[in-house]
């Protein structure tokens, strides 16, 4: 690129490559240009070898600049150099800029606003899942035959034989946890036994139930989401729908009911892992005896520190399974949003586990067990 | 349209297997620069597999690819890669980045390659909106928002940010409805002419053929059985070909291209 005085104007001489490996070059060049005052500005493109989009885009720029002091005009452009300078010019990229943001406190604001208005919508559309849940319940119990057995007792296989080995060990470890902390603590006092007190109250109330549940959200729970969910993007549910089924009845009945069912078996061989653990520990840490440990459980616990966990456990998996079921119900027919409801059904499952584990501290509390 | 004797693509002795079962067994295939070669076969003989061996995404198990000089089977990254800077591939559904607006979709590979201040970077991304002929406000979009040919567009868009000088497609038209399958036809056409482009088009649209396709090539029996001008492949003798050629879509295809034809030449005329 150079700049000639003529008579009568000026004469600018492109040569070379303009194309994307010169274009930050170029720009820069064009930016420098010093404008020449004359009333006529040759653009001489004969020498010009190689053009690519990047290159006329910056002609265009080029054009556009010196077009304000000068009457531009071309010589010897050639016609494949001259589509692609028509492809280029009168484009918009200010188009395609996101349009600009309030500042930052309306735009706080306004998205608490935008937060609560969904967090209600959500909980009311939420509390209208549960009611179709528990109509189509009610219409199955009315015709047990309705009943899809064979789904049923496969997700009771998927959700509760094969989560054995993650709960019991998960269990176990608590326990062991449990016994070896409570006994550095109760040493201090001469208390070592107490340390069966201790495990037995914690596994059977809350923590047997509590960590089964979480495990169970996090496995089952989100592996209802991304079923359905992938369904949904297969338009697998709306033929469901159009063959005169309802995916209520097909695909979340026997996933909540297969989860009300095994999450208290869960829950109980949970709170069988987590005594072993505590028994194990104790014997270690502390010499109390395998027998003595549970001759001490029978007079630490009653039957209702027992059936406070266990009568916990079918309100938790069927809060888990409707949150996973209808998240998935939720997906649009994008992939995308498979992953992020699959990821908000855990996080909302654990969530309203807690919240029910608390309403139900305060219930067991106000009746006295 | 000028049509150097020029190589762009050669393809040796390709073999692709999947668990013991050959798709491809000794193909060969040339795809000339500055032409547009269709691609046709019955579902499994390969065509997109050929597609994603040829740009690298497939390593097959014998057989040689020379990409605009490069060898993509043999050769050293720097070659792969200084040939995949020169190509574009639009998927079929085109594979945009559903996270990114169309315009940051098209940036992605200049702000890999190159560095360029932004506005000039936007000022690109707006003339291959332009240029796809989408509206200037589909840049600032996301990709969900777009409507099917939209999105092909948008694709297409991207395959050529980096002004490529072959373009690979794969079922283009797939899912679109008619009218826009053939304005896609004639941007693809458009554009191949406006930039000099080598396309190559893996497609079961017969009007595509019979609209923008210089050559085809018929993929069946493991290899390329026949390659060349639509004319030259009516009168081939291989049954496939001829129920493909001469099925009634067929014919409806050739009926309405030589009506556009007549069309043209009629409205020259006048």
């Amino acid at each position: 690129m150079s700049l000639q005085r003529e008579a009568g104007g000026a004469q600018l001489r492109l040569t070379g490559t303009w194309t994307l490996p010169e274009a930050a070059r170029l720009a820069r060049g064009i930016e420098a240009l010093s404008l020449p005052k004359g009333e006529r500005l040759g653009i001489e493109a004969g020498g010009l070898e190689r053009l690519d989009t990047a290159g006329a885009v910056l002609l265009n720029r080029l054009v556009g600049k010196l077009g304000k002091q000068a009457d531009v005009h071309w010589q010897n452009l050639k016609p494949e150099h001259q589509v692609l300078l028509d492809y280029v010019t009168n484009c918009n990229p200010a188009a395609a800029a996101p349009p600009p943001s309030d500042n930052g406190l309306v735009r706080f604001i306004s998205h608490l606003g935008w937060l609560a208005i969904f967090f209600l919508r959500e909980a009311r559309r939420f509390i209208a899942f549960i009611g179709r849940v528990v109509e189509a319940a009610v219409m199955t119990m009315l015709r047990p035959r309705r009943l899809r057995l064979t789904s049923t007792l496969f997700h009771m296989e998927q959700t509760g034989l094969n989560a054995l080995p993650i709960v019991g060990l998960i269990s176990f470890l608590i326990g062991v946890v449990m016994a070896y902390q409570g006994a550095d603590q109760l040493q201090q006092f001469g208390a070592e036994v107490f340390v069966v007190n201790l495990v037995a109250v914690s596994v059977l109330r809350e923590l047997g139930i509590l960590l089964t549940a979480i495990v169970v959200a996090g496995r089952s729970g989100s592996a209802f989401t991304a079923q359905i969910g992938s369904m949904k993007v297969n338009e697998e549910v709306d033929a469901i729908r159009t063959l005169g089924l309802d995916p209520i009845e097909v695909l979340v009945l026997p996933r909540v009911l297969a989860l009300m069912l095994t999450l208290p078996l869960l829950t109980f061989f949970a709170d069988i892992m987590g005594l072993l653990g505590g028994a194990l520990m104790a014997w270690v840490a502390l010499d109390i005896t395998p027998f003595l440990f549970f001759e001490r459980l029978h007079e630490a616990v009653t039957i209702w520190s027992f059936l406070v966990g266990m009568i916990k456990a079918p309100v938790f998996a069927a809060l888990i399974a409707m949150v996973g079921c209808y998240e998935g119900l939720r997906v649009k027919r994008d992939a995308e949003s498979v992953g992020r409801l699959t990821t908000r059904s855990v996080v909302q499952s654990i969530f309203l586990v807690i919240v029910a584990d608390a309403l139900f501290s305060i219930f067991f509390s106000a009746i006295g067990v | 349209m000028s049509m150097t004797k020029d190589v762009a693509i050669r393809v040796r002795g390709l073999v692709n297997a999947f668990d013991g079962f050959k798709v491809h067994d000794g193909l060969d295939l040339d795809v000339m620069r500055g032409e547009v070669l269709g691609v046709v076969g019955g579902s499994g003989t390969g065509k997109s597999v050929l597609l994603r061996t040829i740009i690298g995404l497939n390593q097959p198990q014998a057989g040689s690819i020379d990409l605009l000089g490069s060898d993509m089977i043999g050769g050293d990254d720097a070659a792969r890669r200084n040939a995949r800077q020169r190509i574009g591939v639009l998927f079929q559904d085109g594979a945009l980045f559903s996270s990114l607006t169309v315009a940051q979709n098209i940036q992605v590979p200049l702000k890999e390659f190159y560095k360029l201040p932004d506005d000039l970077l936007q000022e690109i991304a707006a003339a291959k909106i332009r240029m796809v002929g989408l509206p200037d406000s589909a840049g600032g979009k996301i990709p969900s928002e777009l409507s099917g040919g939209m999105r092909k567009r948008a694709g297409l868009a991207r395959a050529l940010a980096l002004d490529p000088e072959v373009v690979f497609l794969d079922e283009p038209t797939a899912g679109l409805d008619p009218i826009g399958a053939a304005a896609f036809d004639t941007l693809v056409r458009d554009l191949q002419k406006a930039l000099g482009l080598t396309v190559f088009m893996v497609t079961h649209d017969l009007d595509s053929l019979y609209a923008i396709c210089d050559r085809i090539a018929v993929l069946a029996e493991k290899k390329v059985l026949a390659v060349g001008p639509l004319p030259s492949l009516l009168g081939h003798p291989h049954p496939w070909i001829q129920e493909y050629f001469h099925g009634p879509r067929a014919r409806a295809a050739a009926t309405t291209a030589e009506a556009a034809d007549a069309a043209g030449s009629a409205a020259k005329e006048s």
